[in-house]
Parts: C-alpha cells; structure tokens; sequence
C-alpha cells in the first residue's frame, strides 16, 4: 500500500466505523426488533379475534397510567405497583439470602466430606423434585403468618441449586491444586481463602443463578396463595376485579424483572471465571 | 554432606482393580548436597513416582527416605516441588502466587517487609520482576514454569523436586529455560532432583544422571556420572567430545537395552 493523505485516512476510517455500526444494526439489533414486532403483530391478531384479551394499544396505555403513580398507598390492600415489585423482590431478597447462608456451607461441606455426601444424597435427591408450592402448608403451619411463609418456599426452592452447585465445585477441584496446597503445607484456613473458595466460586455462582431463577419464578405463584402485597397476589387481585390488561402487564413486569435479575448474575459470574 | 537425600530399599506398590501393581522396587539412591540428579526413563516407569516419593506426597509400601537426616513422612517445605504443569493458582497475580509459599514458610519469624523483600526476590531471580502484577492467563508458559521454579526456591529449600518442569514448552524456550536453571542453581546451590525424558538436558544439567528401567516394578538401571566442567555452555558442549559420549551413553541405555516395550 502506497502513501495515503490524511483526509483519505480519515475517510477511510469513518467508512469503517460506518460499516461497523451497519454490521452491528444489521446482525446484533435486527433480529431482535423483528421477534418483537412480530410477537406485537400475533397479540393484535388474537386479540382482534377474542373480546376478552385486550390488545397492545390498550394495555400500553393502562401501563402508562399505571407506572405515573407507582408508589401510592391506599390502605393496605391497595398499593402501587412499585410497592408490590419492591414487597415480592424482599421476600425473594430474605429466602434466598437465608438459602444462600445455609447452602453454600452445606455445599462445601458436602463437596469435602464424602460421608456425608453420600449421608445426606438420598434425602437431597428425593426432597429436590418436590414443587417448592407443596411445602407452603408446612411454612404457614409452622410460621404462623403468611409472609414467613412465603420466605419460607422462597429458601426452599433456592437452596437445592446452591448446594447441588457448590458441592460439585468442591468436588471438581483439579488434583494439581491441593497438590499445591499439600506441597506448601498451607493451613485448612488458607486452603480455604486461597484455593477452595476461589476455586469453587463460578460453580456457586451458577447455582446462585440458578436458584435466583426458580425463587422469582416460584414467588408469584407463592403469593398468590398466601396474599399481602406483591406481585403475584396483585396477579390475583386483578384476576379477581376481571383487569386483564394489569394481569398482561404484570407478566411482562415478572418477566423483565427476571431478566434482570438473571443479567445482573451473568455480569457478576464473568468477573469471577478464570 | 554425602547423604543429603537418602532412598533406602524404597518399593511402592498400587493397589488397583486389577491387583496390586508394583511400580517400583529395589530404589536405592544416595544424593549428596548440592548435586544436580536427573532421572530418565521410558513413560511409565515410575519416574515421577519417585519424585514424588520424594516430595512426600506419597508414602512408600517399603524402605526409607530421608531427607537431610530426617524421614520423609509427607510433603514440607524443605523440598520445593516445580509441577509439570505449572500449578500456579489463577486467581493470584504471580506475586501472590510466590507470597502464599513464602508466608507459610517465613511469615512465623519476619515480618510482613521482609516477606515482601523475599517474595520480590524469588521473582527478580527468575527474571520475572517486570511480570510480577500480572495473573497466569496473562503470561507465556516459559513465564508461568518460572513462577513456579521462583515459587518453589522462594522457601529456601533443602532440595529442589522438579517433575519435567521443561516437558510442555517449546523447544527454544525450553533451553532458555534450561540456561537460567543452570545459573540459579550455580547461584543459590540448590539440591535438584529432576525428572526429564529430554537427553539433551539430563546431560546439559546435571553431575548424575539415574537412568531408570522399564515397569511395572520399575528400578535403577545405571547411574552416569557427567563429569562435565561448569560453568556449563550448550554451545561449546554441542561439539565437545565427553558430551557427546555421556549423550550415546544415555540413548544407548534407553534404546538398546531398555527399550520401550511398545517400540520393540
């Protein structure tokens, strides 16, 4: 290549840039807008053919007057939609957070001492599949209240992934490590900090995901049954006064919300892989 | 010291699914400060058993090691083990890599400045100062094996276990590598049992060179003794005479009359 002016330069490398935000609209951005539009375009045309389910129009606009007032507080049955997201996040915010104070030492345990891998997989096996709904009786029979309930199928729902997870981590740790730690002669508290947890922390990282999924997805259908102010017993309430446009709305609240739960724990796991 | 690192009648056997397998037998080795062992031998025969038999990390069927007079009961300080494959910990820079050895060894008498200045030095030994922020992922594998060589010496100890330090890393760099072992041992005395299948280094490195039999029941074959003057330079020694005497020796022991099993 011969010598270039530096207004061609330019030009070239604006062209480039040009091309690459093309690339990037055409390949990344696309896609994308195409699925929604087209979902949008399927909801017209059922809705169209049913009186019962509102369409998109009508349910963006009852979404827009919605959200103008998110936090109002008219008794205790009658409370904004913020309200509701923030009450369901806290209940899924304690049972995991419990899960995950119980569960990932358990985990280690698990993962490290292979009798009482072996003691406690049967029981871990056969309480697992249970629906985290069916021990909702045994929470509001024990707790006495609904709330704690609620918390209560929330942990339980979590706690299985985190210690599944963070039991094979433990196990998977490669040979050449503790070979390390042997060699060295490092302490059970510095085989610990510097070799287990790090080691093991993207397998607990995936539980954690893992278990945050299945808590969000449980807590609507937790609520509904055990009722105050959250999300899903609002999913019921609406049910109730027949607002199908706030039960749509609220689907794509659960589902948004999840997302973001979901992207946040992917951010945070790629900081943690090695 | 004529006994520094002593094996006595050392057999170790496995017991496996199919039986008891007898890897070794009959290992009698005397090693003396500051000597430079090599053993060489086919794959299989048990050679990084004995390193390891060394290093502690396994415990003989029968016999005795010592180590400057003291049994062998597991893995210590005393003898710094370099890992084939390197073994650095991801997550720790190469600093943090060599501190962790030298805080469990030296952290009960100095304090955190001299153990800094040590952790430092290990590394400016291996000429790593430069690399010494950087995590493992972010350097080559010559680099890596030299975190481990700076880790392993870092414990200032008696004997240095080296398990084909060299084996995975490409031909140059392995005999950059090779130089600077050369220099560091001649530097900071070091005891080294090393395990190689390279002849070319056996004969560069060492003053001994074990050369080990086919398994399963594994023993010393013949020991050769390289007599060759240090400093030592790859160069001036690819033509000399004795060299390549000891280097036909060595090949003639592991082609001839021990030859592999599957190559015969």
């Amino acid at each position: 290549m011969g010598w270039q002016r530096p207004e061609e330069i330019c030009s070239q490398l604006q062209s480039e840039s040009v091309m690459k935000l093309k690339h990037y609209l055409g390949e990344q951005l696309l896609p994308p807008i195409i699925g929604i539009v087209l979902f949008i375009l399927v909801w017209m045309i059922l809705s169209q053919s049913s009186e019962a389910l509102p369409g998109p129009m009508k349910t963006w606009d009852s979404a827009v007057t919605l959200f103008s007032d998110p936090f109002y507080r008219h008794g205790p049955n009658d409370q904004g939609i913020g309200w509701n997201i923030l009450n369901s996040l806290g209940r899924v915010g304690v049972g995991f957070g419990l899960a995950a104070l119980i569960g990932i030492p358990m985990g280690f345990i698990i993962g490290r001492v292979e009798f009482i891998d072996k003691m406690s997989s049967p029981i871990i096996s056969m309480l697992r599949p249970v629906s985290p709904l069916a021990w909702l009786p045994i929470g509001l029979l024990v707790f006495k209240a609904a709330n704690p309930a609620a918390i209560w199928v929330i942990f339980i729902s979590s706690i299985w992934p985190m210690i599944i997870n963070t039991a094979m981590g433990v196990r998977q740790l490669p040979q050449d490590y503790m070979n390390v730690a042997r060699v060295l002669n490092l302490s059970e508290w510095k085989v610990f900090t510097k070799i287990l947890f790090p080691a093991t922390l993207p397998y607990m990282l995936t539980g954690i995901r893992l278990a945050i999924g299945t808590a969000w997805l449980v807590i609507v259908a937790a609520e509904m049954l055990t009722g105050g102010v959250g999300i899903g017993f609002w999913v019921w309430d609406e049910w109730n006064n027949l607002n199908v446009e706030h039960i749509i709305i609220a689907i794509f609240i659960v589902g948004i919300v999840g997302l973001l739960l979901e992207m946040m724990l992917v951010r945070l796991a790629k900081r943690f892989s090695y | 010291m004529k006994n520094y690192v002593h094996v006595e009648n050392v057999q170790m056997s496995f017991d496996t699914r199919k039986g008891r397998f007898v890897a070794l037998k009959d290992i009698n080795l005397s090693i003396a400060r500051g000597e430079f062992i090599t053993l060489i031998g086919h794959s299989g025969c048990g050679k990084s058993t004995l390193l390891n038999l060394v290093a502690g990390l396994l415990m003989p069927t029968d016999g005795i090691l010592l180590c400057a007079k003291r049994e062998i009961g597991g893995p210590g300080p005393d003898r710094g083990v370099v890992f084939q494959n390197h073994s650095l910990l991801p997550w720790l820079t190469c600093f943090e890599n060599v501190h962790l050895a030298v805080e469990r060894v030296f952290s009960a008498n100095e304090d955190k400045a001299q153990l800094r200045i040590r952790t430092h030095a290990a590394l400016a030994l291996v000429h790593l100062t430069h690399a010494e922020d950087k995590y493992p992922h972010e350097i080559s594998g010559g680099m890596k094996q030299r975190v481990g060589i700076a880790r392993a010496l870092s414990m200032q100890p008696k004997v240095l276990l080296m398990d084909e330090p060299f084996g995975a890393l490409d031909a140059l760099t392995r005999a950059q590598l090779q130089d600077e072992l050369l220099k560091i041992v001649a530097k900071t005395n070091s005891t080294v049992i090393m395990v190689t299948h390279d002849v070319d280094e056996a004969v560069l490195l060492s003053d001994r060179i074990v050369m080990m039999t086919n398994g399963p029941a594994a023993t010393i074959g013949e020991i050769l003794e390289v007599n060759l003057s240090r400093p030592r330079n790859r160069l001036e020694l690819a033509g000399d005479p004795e060299y390549m005497r000891l280097r036909s020796e060595v090949l003639r022991f592991l082609y001839e009359r021990h030859a592999h099993p599957l190559a015969a």
